[in-house]
């Protein structure tokens, strides 16, 4: 597109003293900032030193006890990476200024959407997955849709999906299961080779069984590795911050995320389609809901209508602890998925220790606080005019 | 000789229901001179600008750039025929770099692999930087936040940005209103700059002190209707200020006060 813009011949002109040369430029007033000091004002920062943080405090009171074996670390790691799906996804909506509150319905949806069609209606597993990503993603335009149309705050319009959804995924489970909860789906998805190889289990056994061979890895007595594999959840968690990292800090679209986000009018003006990026965002979102709920049902084996309660307060605190504004504009894929390590390791490491495990929310509750108030600092720091 | 004219209204009016916003206003750019539109508050300023980046259509009378009729529907159509507005808000993200705000929306682009399209940052930064400093505005890092910049910084961004993006016409909304002496200065300065590269200006200002240094011909805008259009040879700083509503008003205060006081 650039390369079709007219450009002005604006070196030709003859009637200019000439510029100063390039030498000549450096200004008084430019101070040379220490690596580390641009280093602090990322927004990733806070959550990698919060991240820190908390592997240093659990190296002390927990270091002793498994939390850091591999099997401990699978464990944990695992719950980082639900979380971090959906927080790749609240965090690239939230920069681009806008809020998603039924990513936690989403989940659960998700979950009943696959279900309810293979176990209830003879459908193909493969059909439901497809079926319940379809259900989804739409869902997420209608989200995005009624907020760019309705110029309404998006707290308010997935607050009502984020009701409307948990009831639906409550009616669907007690007409067809007259239960909260669909089981028998596990076994289903096992039998699915195209959804069991995507979302079941664990990968890269082989590599995993060689490593117990060569005794790099811990061996149970009968001479299997202590971990099958890696979890495909934690691939997938990979898989979506690479993408949604890439695209943010190396597209043109993340480019259009920043400006939609740091401020529509000027976007608008700047000829970026805001009401594009805005629905894909919510469309994405809900993507990263349903491939948790799709990821979660396959591996316990059941869809529950109490799924992802709450998640979309997990994704969000995740999102703002890795520096994203709750204003929209600013903030890093890299810190979400920090941020939601942070909640794996502060969830699961607490019962590794002698401590209560009720501390846990509070822990985060402190820590989401102290993440505000910094973020609050950089922007300041960063819209302050000298 | 019209052709002299890059862009030219003629007995333009425009209409708000009953209000009358322009009425019979004529105005008329000459290729690479800077026309400084005066006028108070409320005197269509406002509406004037918005018919020429196509905004607004006229409500009767003509346009015409390069002496041709024009009918544009949306601002982006006045765009593409290099006419250029700078708002009062800058079009630019305070939170985004001065590369990515100057690339907001016309992003450079460059394949990884010959195969995936990504935005070449690099690029970006150095060109914003070079353009920047053409137009003798040395940034500290073209990476910095633009929200660290000051009013005047920024205002030459966004003018920077217009001219880089192949404006013929640049359309200036109150440029140094907000600004402090200095800063004002370096906008004119940047102005001059820009007609020097053969670029025509529209500059809006109800400040005459601002206008008359850097203006080759000044039209005044009152309550909707032109004063008349002056060469800067035809007239002087005084009896522009006094043209300008207010300034009247201004003198009999001064003469007021300097009454009391004697």
């Amino acid at each position: 597109m650039s390369s079709t813009t007219p450009h002005l011949p604006l070196t030709t002109s003859k009637d200019k003293p000439a510029m100063p040369s390039r030498a000549m430029q450096t200004d008084e007033r430019v101070r040379r900032i220490s690596p580390w000091r641009s280093f602090i004002g990322r927004p990733e920062f806070g959550s990698i030193a919060g991240t820190v943080l908390v592997f240093v405090l659990f190296g002390i009171f927990a270091g002793d006890s498994g939390m850091f074996n591999l099997d401990g670390v699978m464990n944990w790691a695992q719950v980082a990476a639900y979380l971090g799906i959906i927080a790749v996804g609240a965090c690239l909506l939230m920069i681009a200024g806008e809020f998603d509150l039924s990513i936690g319905s989403m989940i659960g949806f998700a979950g009943m959407m696959m279900a309810v069609p293979s176990m209830f209606m003879g459908w193909p597993m493969w059909a439901s997955v497809l079926f319940a990503f379809a259900g989804c993603m739409g869902l997420g335009w209608l989200n995005g849709y009624l907020v760019v149309r309705t110029r309404l705050p998006s707290f308010i319009v997935t607050l009502a999906f984020m009701f409307i959804l948990r009831g639906l995924t409550l009616v669907l489970s007690t007409y067809f299961s007259n239960s909260t909860i669909v089981s028998g789906v596990g076994d289903k998805v096992g039998s699915d080779p195209l959804v069991s190889t995507l979302f079941q289990g664990s990968a890269l056994h082989g590599l995993f069984a060689w490593l117990a061979q060569a005794s790099i890895i811990a061996k149970l007595p009968n001479g299997n590795p202590i971990v099958a594999g890696i979890p495909k959840v934690l691939l997938w968690w990979l898989l979506m911050a690479a993408a949604a990292g890439f695209v943010l800090s190396r597209t043109r679209f993340g480019n259009w995320i920043f400006t939609v986000g740091g401020d529509a009018v000027a976007a608008q003006n700047v000829g970026v389609p805001v009401r594009r990026v805005k629905i894909s965002l919510f469309v994405f979102t809900a993507f990263c809901a349903c491939l948790f709920g799709v990821l979660q049902v396959a591996d316990v084996g059941s869809a529950a209508a109490d799924r992802g309660l709450q998640k979309e307060f997990e994704a969000i605190i995740a999102a703002v602890i890795g520096g994203a504004l709750l204003t929209g504009g600013y903030g890093s894929v890299v810190g979400a998925c920090f941020g939601a390590l942070i909640f794996g390791v502060v969830q699961i490491g607490i019962s590794y220790t002698s401590f209560d495990s009720d501390w846990y929310r509070v822990f985060l509750g402190a820590m989401l606080l102290l993440a505000v108030l910094f973020n609050h600092y950089v922007r300041l720091h960063a819209t302050r005019s000298k | 000789m019209s052709d002299d004219y890059i862009l030219q209204l003629e007995n333009v009016s425009k209409f708000f229901g009953t209000v009358i916003a322009l009425q019979d206003v004529t105005l008329r750019l000459r290729r690479g001179e800077v026309h400084c539109l005066l006028g108070d508050n409320g005197a269509g300023k406002s509406t004037l600008i918005k018919t020429l980046a196509g905004v607004h259509p006229p409500s009767g009378g003509r346009y015409l750039v390069e002496g041709h009729d024009v009918h544009f529907s949306s601002p982006r159509e006045a765009l593409d025929r290099g006419i250029a507005t700078v708002y009062q808000d800058l079009a630019l993200v305070p939170l985004m770099s001065v590369a990515r705000n100057f690339f907001a929306g016309r992003e450079p682009m460059r394949k990884w692999f010959g195969l995936i399209p990504v935005m070449d940052v690099d690029y970006a930064a150095r060109v914003a930087e070079e353009k920047l400093a053409d137009m003798g505005i040395h940034v500290r890092s073209p990476h910095q936040a633009v929200g660290t910049m000051s009013g005047g910084e920024r205002q030459c961004l966004a003018i920077a940005r217009a001219i880089h993006f192949g404006a013929k016409v640049l359309i200036l909304d109150e440029p140094t209103a907000a600004l402090g002496v200095k800063q004002s200065c370096n906008v004119l300065k940047l102005i001059h700059t820009a007609r020097a590269r053969g670029i025509s200006v529209i500059f809006i200002t109800h400040n005459v002190h601002h206008a008359y240094p850097i203006g080759d011909s000044f039209t005044l805008l009152n309550r909707g209707q032109s004063m008349g259009t002056f060469a800067k040879d035809d007239i002087s700083r005084e009896s522009l200020l006094d043209m300008m509503a207010g300034g009247s008003e201004i003198q009999s205060l001064v003469a007021e006060l300097e009454g009391r006081a004697a």
